[in-house]
């Protein structure tokens, strides 16, 4: 199996939208996903902090907003996009609630993909009395930019919580290939697709 | 000649229009000038062409020098030249003085045809869209049917934004730097003290100073030291002033003892040697009117749903003349109609004058928006 920028995720997230249609990435780093997403014919703009990404994201040719999340989504109108992307970055955010809210106030849909502590190699470490380092968990404790550390089963109890409703889900191991069955033990990476039904 | 070297020495033009232009006072300018400067070489396809617009005392030398006056250095010379951002070897750039200014284009100091003498009261207000019509007519005089940019910071950006409204199929890129879509009560509260200045100073005889032989520099100087507190951070001010005095500052006095005093007195001065007060008010006018969305109920994405440009907007931290807020107002606008925008937002502690500086990771957004601009 090939991906995209050997980021499986953005694969799942493409095969999610449509051409013609409205993104906001939110932590849209160099731009990558935007890049992929204009040559299937949508319309973006990333909200990025640092300086360095938004200058590479500049050089890319994507629009980028030079803002932290919140205050990067909180002068969008309400549902002013189709979709708003939070690609591996739910876990360093800190009022986890609200973007989840801001994310579905600015977005008719919402795509978010995240690590899932719950996999199994991440729980092996753990037992073994270490905290996990994996391509999707790279970070050793002491320099991590995570805040929030939770599973797959957590994320959809406070979905439930909030009335979000889940409307696709993928599941994806440390290679990047789907996986079908045990996904909260088997499953690395996790995306969700997300919106309110009412 | 270095890789980023300067455009090295230049020459001034001026382009004179027979055709009346008729500005939105409502007032008709039978004839017209426009001084203006060029750098680098207009392609074939006439599509490399780069407008920068000036703020509010700028003027159309933006680059290089001139051969008898080497140390005048055009105002944007840091950004503009080979190699650099705005590149001469890829671009065609021009630099133009808007109408109503004071260095070579027809404004209150030029000659009144009707009168014999100089305009002065008498010339009419002129807005940034009348400063944009009659960059279109420079446009077509030089042959460029659309810009592959325009241009400018503060005042300059403004003008940026309004090609994009009033000329949207001739501008392919708006770079809007240090602007605001339109001024608060607070900043026209500045420009009008800065106004009062100049027209209660008694040499300034209604605007008709000229026919008297003199020129009203004390509301100048002061509407200068006003004006220039505003472009400058407290940070800044704190960190290059502080409380410091002059070694020779006596006290219990109101002579200079502050070192800030004397840094102000002296710009005030230095601009008041040379700059017109006419065109100061004119310009800080135009500042005050300047408000796309009026047009559209205050709604500005209404007012740029007919932009086809795409747009680079930049703001500076410590700008508090016209503050990074302020700039997400635009940037919101154009995201809502679906325009391509990108925004940096570029840590600074220069306020307002930020975007004359020679800033590493200022100059590098605007090196990186450009090399993907098509000539």
């Amino acid at each position: 199996m090939t991906h995209s920028l050997k980021r499986p995720d953005f694969d799942v997230i493409a095969g999610w939208m449509k051409a013609g249609e409205s993104v906001l990435d939110l932590g849209c780093g160099e731009g990558e996903l935007m890049q992929l997403l204009a040559s299937r014919g949508l319309c973006g703009w990333g909200i990025e902090r640092d300086p360095g990404r938004v200058l590479a994201a500049i050089e890319n040719g994507v629009n980028v907003i030079q803002s932290n999340l919140e205050e990067g989504l909180a002068g969008f109108e309400d549902q002013a996009f189709d979709h708003v992307v939070l690609s591996r970055t739910l876990q360093t955010v800190r009022h986890t609630q609200q973007i989840l809210a801001e994310m579905l106030r600015v977005g008719r849909e919402a795509v978010i993909s995240f690590p899932n502590f719950a996999y199994w190699k991440n729980r092996m470490a753990v037992l073994n009395g270490r905290m996990p380092v994996s391509d999707d968990l790279p970070y050793q404790w002491y320099d991590t930019p995570n805040v929030r550390f939770f599973t797959m089963l957590d994320f959809e109890s406070l979905c439930d919580e909030m009335g979000i409703a889940v409307r696709e889900r993928m599941v994806l191991d440390e290679h990047g290939n789907n996986v079908t069955e045990e996904h909260n033990f088997l499953g690395s990476l996790a995306v969700y697709r997300i919106g309110r039904d009412s | 000649m270095s890789e980023h070297g300067s455009i090295g020495p230049v020459t001034a033009q001026r382009l004179s229009f027979a055709a009346p232009i008729t500005l939105a006072a409502g007032i008709t300018l039978p004839a017209w000038e426009l001084a203006y400067e060029t750098y680098g070489t207009l392609n074939a396809a006439r599509s490399n062409a780069i407008l920068v617009c000036h703020a509010l005392s700028g003027h159309h030398h933006v680059a290089g020098y001139y051969a008898d006056d080497p140390k005048n250095v055009g105002w944007w010379d840091n950004l503009i030249g080979p190699g650099k951002p705005l590149d001469t070897n890829r671009f065609f750039v021009v630099g133009v003085n808007n109408l109503g200014g004071c260095h070579g284009s027809t404004g209150p100091s030029s000659i009144n045809p009707a009168t014999g003498e100089p305009w002065g009261a008498d010339f009419p207000v002129v807005t940034v869209s009348d400063w944009v019509k009659a960059q279109a007519q420079l446009a077509d005089a030089l042959g460029i049917e659309a810009w592959a940019v325009v241009v400018g910071g503060s005042l300059g950006g403004m003008q940026a934004l309004q090609w994009t409204i009033d000329q949207p199929a001739r501008i392919r890129h708006a770079l809007v730097i240090a602007a605001a879509p339109r001024l608060t009560a607070e900043n026209i509260a500045f420009n009008d003290v800065a106004r009062q200045a100049i027209i209660t100073d008694p040499e300034f005889h209604g605007g008709n100073f000229y026919r008297h032989k003199v020129r009203p520099t004390r509301g100048l100087r002061l509407a200068r030291m006003l004006g220039h507190i505003t472009y400058l951070s407290d940070d800044q001010m704190a960190e290059k002033f502080g409380r410091k005095r002059r070694p020779s500052a006596g006290s219990y006095g109101f002579g200079v003892e502050f070192e800030i005093e004397s840094y102000l007195r002296y710009q005030g001065d230095k601009f008041a040697g040379w700059f017109d007060a006419n065109t100061y008010l004119l310009m800080t006018k135009a500042l005050d009117y300047f408000d796309p969305a009026d047009a559209c109920d205050g709604d500005l994405a209404a007012a740029l749903a007919v932009a086809k440009a795409k747009f680079l907007v930049v703001a500076f931290t410590t700008d508090w003349r016209f503050s990074p807020a302020r700039s997400r107002e635009i940037v919101n606008a154009l995201v809502k109609n679906k325009h391509d925008v990108s925004y940096a937002e570029i840590t600074s502690p220069h306020g307002h004058d930020a975007f004359l500086m020679d800033d590493h990771y200022y100059h590098a957004v605007l090196a990186a928006y450009l090399r993907n601009v098509a000539t």
